[in-house]
């Protein structure tokens, strides 16, 4: 039933009350008519009998108490989908702004989505090859699975994401008609937008983007509907037309501080660092609708970026975000500044479902052990390191030193790699071999002794010797 | 005629102006019939928490009245099932509202029409007391259910039974009457409210291990049948990788595994996996013994808090038949959670990091539910709780897992440098502890020999030793150390390395007996005093280093199989001849 309510009993934030509505129900998108011919958008947030609560999407400048006409739809926010979706581009909630009209609708649906019934899923196994060795040797990412970049300000984020998304492939045929980018930029500054914009465009692949963008100008409550939106779009994408999605969320922090700046105006009780106390069920809402469910071939991943103010990791931001995704990509501020792009940090980087994606019928046998002793190696370095800053590397055991020349050639040819350098399963794996040949034999204790025996051979690594 | 609801926020439902509900009774929400439960009443409103999405609920909509406090259905058909936090069938919602969760299914919690083979044990004329079996049924290749009459009802005297034979969960196979001359009709299940711990005759001591096949536990950390366990640490340490690993090899008989606000992914993986794996000790599949409960953290908050007395419930049950049953429940921390986004949503005053103030009565609630016990029919259950804790920022100092501390007494501190070097499982051998060695020291001492605690009272000590020795070698090397505590700090990798460490994708190394556990603990402890002898009186360290053998005891666990303990005869050798050479010289 259209009902119009005239004028408002209060005005708070971004939020208004009205008073007494009747048949309103929660969730409810409304429409908020001003004089001069504008149009809202708002949700309602809460309900006390005949008061109603509801948050204006595009902010409560301009209005008064009396200057507006409120109109309730009857059903909650919905976005127009279909297949034109790819290669536009649309605001944070889910119009077009690139000119070029709205879509061809082949059906509505709520934004909020349903949550997946576990029995539904499928258990993630495949990998998505991003071409960088860091990334596909050490924290795989796999399809279906959320994987967030947790980065700091000043860091190559964004040009990381850019060259994930150019060259992720899902399958060595080179057949990737079914595979598609869902971008949502929440906050983000503008040169940002149009970088991803114009790299998407230069790397031919902006006709298989749907770009949500919500810049840092823009509203904050519209913000909070973005990552909505474009998982929408990519559950449309992956279990309805059987497509591959990959969706890149930037900045998962500008979203997280959206919830709380429109928490505190609701009057809420803060938790940690005025986060309110549902952060983690809201921020699991978003990265649970990643996945891959049995009624469909097509998937669901995440790429997540968030910069951790002050590079901080216990932040609430990235903590309850690592709790919730199946692992992270730390990128580091030292690595970067010794000249080493991409900067991950391997040690604290972590992909969850990297075992079963990833062996003989995936990747290569030999994955799994290569991966846990470069691991295991680069992590005695830092100690090897932290000991030579005092005693000096003069002083170090033969093992240590070994340690340490391994490190700085890990770093120097196994991170770092050129930002369209693409290198094949192969071509990492080998390296990593090539590598761990640095090292004495009997330090290799993450390695079968029969594996070990087959591909261990010191002159693999003379490459590395003769150039130091 | 119903109540009406007044206001709505996000879960929390406010009813005016009506005495018609008690506290903790489950009510229908609405015209899609959500279930909810009643949390506050005060003269002018009731407040409920909705256990699903209130979208579109609208003011004036109806509140049904059930009259009962929410409650689990216990019978035939929980093992092997998936259930959401309020006991739904997951598998029967898919078939309902297909891939996703759908609004407002009222599903029975068991297959009402599944046929059981029961045979009943009750005659007419015996007198039926609370908890002792009427009718007993095979439910799974493992498990036999007991029928067992409700603490709920009164004892009282068989007037009718059914014949032996096939029978729905919900037909009436006995009738009793008791002192009163009420009638009771008693089918396969029966209902008990979660919120309230089943009773039983009375609280045994703790005397077995729960023995995991995990040699850090089962040595160095044991949790008792019966026990409670907490297990702290941050994202990627690998509490979930630990809480499956006790899952699959721990010799419970059922596991009730509670996925509480975790990710949809893990949930599937137990699925998947479980159905594959066989139980080493009775060869059937891992599933015939695992009850999940899967509330992911998508899935409605209230409905997570509830999850946690649902899954015990269940466990109780199954406790009563003489059973005895391990909860995983990973993790407390979204729990905990849940109990304060709902209590934020109540405006009630926070205390510590918003945390309610009866935070802490809840967790020991929670726990003391543990226990060995002796059951109301005489026989001997336990339910052991294992609980993972998520700390904020991997803070070991918040409530959650402060509180934690104080109510188990097995503390297994995931350690993140340990993860990030990939030392699984990441358990800090530091700042872990078991109090149940006292109690367990009996059982060692049968079935392991006296020795076994002298010799991880040993390994600890090296460990210890170790962990000193190190902030002196992080300052100044290892070099400039001498020769006796070189060795120390060698024997201590080779422990770590080859005994604390063990690799849950290896087949010999995912599950090993406690017998392996010891033959290794022993090998290493005795090149360790060889070695020490020969130092003491001049031998290099280095000569000792070039033997190879410390490398060797690091991949006993790979090279020795768990079907092949004769093996470690040669370890024993070869160590006797490097020694013997040693002297000669």
């Amino acid at each position: 039933m259209a009902m119009h309510h005239i004028g408002l009993k209060q005005i708070n934030g971004s939020l208004v009350v009205l008073d007494g509505v009747e048949n309103a129900g929660f969730d409810e998108l409304v429409h908020i008519h001003l004089s001069n011919g504008e149009v809202r958008q708002g949700r309602i947030v809460q309900i006390d009998g005949k008061r109603v609560v509801v948050q204006v999407f595009e902010g409560t400048q301009g209005l008064s108490m009396e200057n507006t006409s409120t109109h309730f739809t009857g059903k909650p926010l919905e976005i127009p989908l279909s297949l034109e979706l790819l290669g536009r581009i649309f605001n944070g909630s889910g119009k077009p702004i690139d000119g070029l009209g709205e879509i061809f609708v082949e059906k509505y649906a709520d934004i909020n989505g349903l949550a997946i019934n576990p029995v539904s899923r499928k258990y993630p196994r495949n990998y998505i090859r991003t071409g960088i060795s860091s990334i596909d040797a050490l924290t795989t990412l796999i399809r279906g699975q959320k994987l967030p970049i947790f980065s700091d300000s000043g860091l190559p984020h964004n040009k990381l994401a850019v060259q994930i998304a150019t060259q992720a492939k899902i399958s060595d045929k080179g057949d990737d008609s079914k595979f598609c980018i869902v971008f949502a930029a929440m906050g983000v500054k503008n040169d940002v937008a149009d970088y991803f914009k114009d790299r998407f465009e230069k790397s031919g692949v902006l006709e298989r983007v749907a770009m949500f963008v919500n810049l840092s100008n823009d509203p904050i409550i519209e913000r909070i509907l973005t990552p909505r939106c474009a998982l929408t779009a990519a559950e449309y994408l992956a279990y309805e037309k059987n497509m591959h999605v990959l969706v890149i969320l930037t900045d998962m922090t500008s979203y997280a501080e959206a919830v709380r700046e429109f928490s505190s105006s609701k009057g809420e009780i803060p938790g940690r660092k005025g986060y309110p106390g549902y952060l983690y069920s809201d921020l699991a809402q978003l990265y649970e609708r990643a996945g891959v469910i049995k009624s469909s071939e097509g998937s669901v991943t995440q790429i997540p970026i968030l910069t951790m103010p002050n590079g901080d990791i216990t932040n609430p931001v990235p903590d309850l975000t690592g709790y919730i995704t199946e692992g992270q990509i730390v990128l580091s501020k030292d690595l970067f500044g010794q000249g080493i792009y991409p900067p991950v940090y391997v040690l604290p980087s972590l992909s969850r479902l990297m075992k079963d994606g990833i062996g003989k019928e995936y990747t290569r046998e030999d994955h799994q052990p290569v991966a846990n002793q470069l691991f295991a190696c680069y992590a005695r370095v830092q100690d090897a390191r932290s000991l030579a800053s005092v005693i000096g590397e003069e002083e170090l055991s033969e093992t240590d030193k070994a340690y340490l020349e391994f490190g700085k050639n890990f770093e120097s040819y196994f991170l770092t790699q050129g930002d369209e350098e693409e290198r094949s399963i192969e071509q990492t794996l080998n390296l990593g071999w090539d590598l761990l040949c640095l090292m004495p034999k009997e330090e290799l204790n993450r390695i079968d002794s029969e594996l070990l025996e087959e591909n261990y051979d010191p002159s693999r690594a003379k490459r590395f010797k003769a150039k130091i | 005629m119903a109540s009406e609801i007044f206001s709505i926020n996000g879960p929390v439902i406010k009813v005016r102006k009506t005495k018609e509900f008690s506290m903790m009774e489950m009510v229908y929400v609405g015209k899609q019939k959500i279930i909810g439960e009643v949390i506050s009443i005060n003269a002018d409103e009731t407040t409920i928490q909705v256990y699903e999405s209130t979208t579109g609920l609208k003011p004036g909509e109806p509140v049904y009245s059930t009259k009962t406090p929410l409650f689990a259905t216990l019978g035939p058909g929980i093992i092997s099932n998936i259930f959401d936090g309020i006991e739904r069938p997951l598998r029967d919602m898919e078939k309902i509202s297909g891939n996703f969760i759908g609004i407002g299914s009222d599903i029975p919690s068991l297959n009402e029409n599944a046929l059981y083979d029961v045979t009943i044990e009750a005659r007419v004329g015996d007198r039926l007391e609370p908890g002792e079996v009427y009718a007993t049924c095979p439910e799974t290749s493992m498990i036999t259910h007991r029928c067992m009459l409700s603490p709920l009802l009164k004892g009282g005297v068989v007037k009718t039974v059914k014949p032996d034979g096939k029978y729905r969960v919900n037909d009436v196979i006995v009738t009793i009457q008791d002192d009163d001359g009420k009638q009771s009709e008693l089918t396969l299940a029966q209902n008990w409210p979660i919120r309230v711990a089943r009773p039983v005759k009375k609280r045994l001591s703790i005397s077995r291990p729960l023995l995991t096949g995990q040699r850090i536990i089962d040595t160095m950390f044991p949790i008792a049948k019966g026990g409670t366990a907490a297990i702290p640490g941050g994202f990627g340490t690998g509490k979930t990788m630990t809480q499956h690993a006790l899952a699959k090899w721990s010799d419970a008989d059922i596991i009730v595994y509670i996925g509480c606000g975790e990710r949809g992914n893990e949930m599937t993986q137990v699925l998947e996996e479980f159905s594959e794996l066989i139980d080493p000790r009775t060869g059937k599949a891992l599933t015939d013994r695992t009850t999940l409960i899967a509330n992911t953290s998508n899935m409605p908050v209230a409905a997570r808090e509830a999850s946690i007395y649902t899954g015990i419930t269940l466990a109780e049950y199954y406790r009563d038949m003489g059973y005895h049953v391990a909860i995983m429940a990973d993790s407390t921390s979204r729990w905990a959670e849940a109990l304060r986004e709902i209590s934020g949503r109540l405006e009630e005053m926070p205390a510590e990091e918003g945390f309610p103030a009866y935070l802490p009565s809840r967790l020991s609630q929670f726990y003391e539910r543990a226990g060995y016990m002796q059951t109301l029919s005489g026989k001997e259950g336990s339910v052991t709780i294992i609980g993972a804790v998520s700390p904020q920022g991997s803070d070991f100092s918040e409530p959650v897992t402060q509180n934690t501390k104080r109510f188990v007494r097995c503390f297994w501190a995931l350690d993140k440098s340990l993860a990030y070097s990939r030392h699984y499982p990441a358990i800090n051998w530091m700042d872990s502890y078991s109090e149940y060695d006292e109690d367990l020291k009996e059982f060692y001492d049968r079935e392991v020999g006296e020795e076994f605690l002298k010799t991880k009272k040993k390994i600890s000590a090296l460990l210890a030793e170790e962990a000193n020795l190190m902030e002196i070698v992080k300052l100044i090397g290892a070099d400039v150390l001498p020769d006796d505590q070189k060795l120390i700090i060698e024997i201590s990798k080779v422990i770590r390395v080859g005994f604390l460490q063990q690799n849950a994708f290896h087949k010999d190394d995912a599950y090993v007996t406690l017998e392996k556990q010891k033959k290794m603990m022993n090998v290493m402890l005795y090149f360790y005093d060889q070695a020490f002898d020969l130092i003491s009186n001049g031998v290099p360290f280095s000569t000792i280093v070039d033997s190879g053998i410390f490398s060797k005891l690091s991949r006993i666990k790979y090279d020795i199989p768990n079907d092949d303990l004769g093996k470690f005869d040669s370890y024993y050798r070869e160590i006797d001849m490097f020694i013997k050479n040693q002297q000669d010289d």
